[in-house]
């Protein structure tokens, strides 16, 4: 049957094969160049700008569809995960967050300041007399896993109307106490921080815990205080919380991207 | 039997200007989703079902395990374990003399070298660019006719579905008049594609988004749960590749050039009648 086939299609056998190979060949090469030159774009600062351009387009396509009132799926107690993944950080080795966790925490205290007409600092003990609020929600890691777990804090809502914020604040900046890279080895700052918008800051889920699952925050958790941004992925949710800070837009913190991730590459929008 | 007395081949108008250029738009988009999407998948190289992640039992994990010298890529599936070594859980990148562990190689990632955010980065602006696309093929194909012309097969066709099986096991191809129309095998191959497996990646993608989930709390429980909706989403991946590496194949058997000329002029040149060349 091959032979026909061959005659059928009107070329001799050897230039069909021939003009089969150089196709073969073309395909492969271009193929072969297309990758490489792919992995060269990845490396290409304006080429990646462009493809990060996309999640402004993500971001107002979900306010379209998900108004910033909309509340994240929230579960039952049975759902509650028998242990919840801690990530990142699990135990930070600065010198200062040991001391307060020897003490208990007694000496920590949350500063919450920057753009805010009356900057404040409350204690952990502080903290638990304001209205909470406990929700059994979902954690889900950029990584791809996800966790449920129930988490009790007060709202950050209620934290911003203490310190009344001015009216060109426009980001809340969580300041963390875990260093990233290791304890300041050449006295540049690697601590952990994160920033959200005012949307996301008044959100009614948006609490900064203090419990997981009945039980006083866990070290591998993020104790004494995390934020749960529920409707963001979890490098959103910063652990080991030392300070808020409002600003008016943080291009000037460290590399100025809004968080310890964003300068490590990855999208201030974490809604996807 | 010889050429020269075959009737001059005939011409046909196959594919038209938008139907080409959003094909090739489709070639670049699931060229670069699906191999971000494997180096997203290799952050975290598992797959389970339900809401939330079973760590301890996963439905699938690429990994490794010691072996004599060094790691041994495996990959689980429920609860059989395969070697997998080269390629899965542990593998050579680039011209590297040692391997590394890593759930898909660097061959089937963008980018090559791991990286999570470069991958997202890739995949979310082609996601864009194929939904888009996807959109805008659906809406011509309706609007044109392609839908009911081309692409959904007569009741007759649909009776004649076992000679076409036998055909394409035979590897017998439509010739004459009968190859200006999509085989009914053809059909249901782009319609499972075009109306089961596409909706189905983009609706479980888009499940996978914490912000979307607030769109109707609840509503990724219709997947099964964010995670069955992450296994999901790489299942119906794993189909559109298949199809893929089918569409592919048929390609090269029947004609490669002519098929893929027509599909950059639009020019297809029919394949003779058999009937033609006996006489």
């Amino acid at each position: 049957m091959k032979p026909q086939r061959l005659i059928k299609s009107g070329h001799p056998p050897s230039r069909v094969a021939s003009r089969r190979l150089a196709l073969r060949a073309a395909l492969a090469s271009a193929g072969t160049l297309s990758l490489a030159g792919c992995d060269r774009l990845s490396n290409s600062e304006g080429f990646v700008d462009v493809l990060k351009s996309a999640q402004h387009l993500s971001r107002a396509a979900h306010g379209l569809v998900a108004g910033r009132k909309a509340m994240a799926q929230e579960f039952d107690r049975a759902d509650v995960a028998a242990h919840f993944r801690g990530n990142g950080t699990l135990m930070p080795a600065d010198a200062d967050y040991r001391a307060l966790l020897q003490g208990g925490f007694k000496d920590w205290k949350l500063e919450v300041g920057g753009l805010v007409e009356t900057p404040r600092a409350f204690t952990l003990a502080e903290l638990r007399a304001m209205p909470s609020r406990t929700q059994i929600t979902r954690h889900d890691c950029v990584e791809g896993w996800s966790s449920i777990g129930q988490w009790k804090g007060v709202p950050l809502a209620h934290l911003l109307a203490q310190v009344k914020p001015l009216g060109n604040a426009k980001f809340v900046v969580f300041r963390c106490a875990d260093s990233m890279d290791g304890p300041s080895l050449d006295g540049r700052d690697s601590r952990y921080y994160e920033s959200v918008d005012l949307d996301e800051a008044y959100h009614a889920q948006t609490i900064l815990a203090y419990e997981l699952n009945d039980a006083p925050l866990p070290v591998t958790n993020g104790a004494p205080l995390r934020a749960r941004i529920e409707r963001q992925l979890g490098y959103k949710h910063a652990k080991y919380l030392m300070k808020l800070e409002l600003v008016e837009n943080f291009s000037s913190i460290r590399d100025g991207q809004g968080g310890y991730w964003e300068d490590n590459g990855y999208e201030w929008y974490a809604g996807i | 039997m010889k050429p020269s007395t075959t009737s001059p081949p005939q011409r046909f108008y196959r594919h038209r200007l938008p139907v080409r250029v959003m094909h090739w738009i489709n070639v670049v988009c699931l060229t670069v989703l699906l191999m971000s999407g494997l180096g997203i998948f290799n952050a975290h190289p598992a797959l389970y079902w339900g809401r939330q992640s079973t760590f301890d039992q996963p439905a699938v994990l690429i990994g490794s395990v010691p072996g004599p010298s060094g790691p041994v890529g495996v990959t689980r599936i429920g609860g059989h374990q395969f070697t997998t070594d080269g390629v899965l859980g542990n593998s050579r990148v680039g011209d590297a003399q040692t391997p590394t562990q890593r759930a898909f190689p660097a061959w089937a990632t963008l980018p090559g070298p791991q990286s999570l955010a470069t991958a997202r980065h890739w995949h979310f602006f082609f996601a864009w660019l194929f939904v888009i696309n996807g959109i805008a093929y659906v809406a011509h194909a309706i609007v044109s006719g392609h839908l009911t012309r081309d692409l959904l097969p007569t009741r007759a066709e649909w009776r004649r579905i076992g000679v076409s099986i036998k055909d394409h096991l035979l590897f017998r191809h439509p010739t004459g008049d009968a190859a200006k129309r999509y085989n009914v095998l053809q059909n249901s191959a782009y319609l499972v594609v075009i109306f089961g497996l596409l909706p189905l990646v983009i609706v479980a993608g888009l499940a996978m988004s914490p912000r979307l989930d607030a769109v109707f709390p609840g509503w990724v429980d219709a997947l099964g749960g964010r995670q069955s909706a992450r296994t999901l989403h790489f299942l119906a991946a794993t189909g559109l590749l298949l199809f893929v590496l089918v569409h592919l194949f048929e390609v090269a058997i029947n004609g490669a050039w002519n098929q893929i000329r027509s599909m950059l002029t639009g020019w297809y040149t029919l394949p003779a009648d058999k009937k033609e060349e006996r006489s």
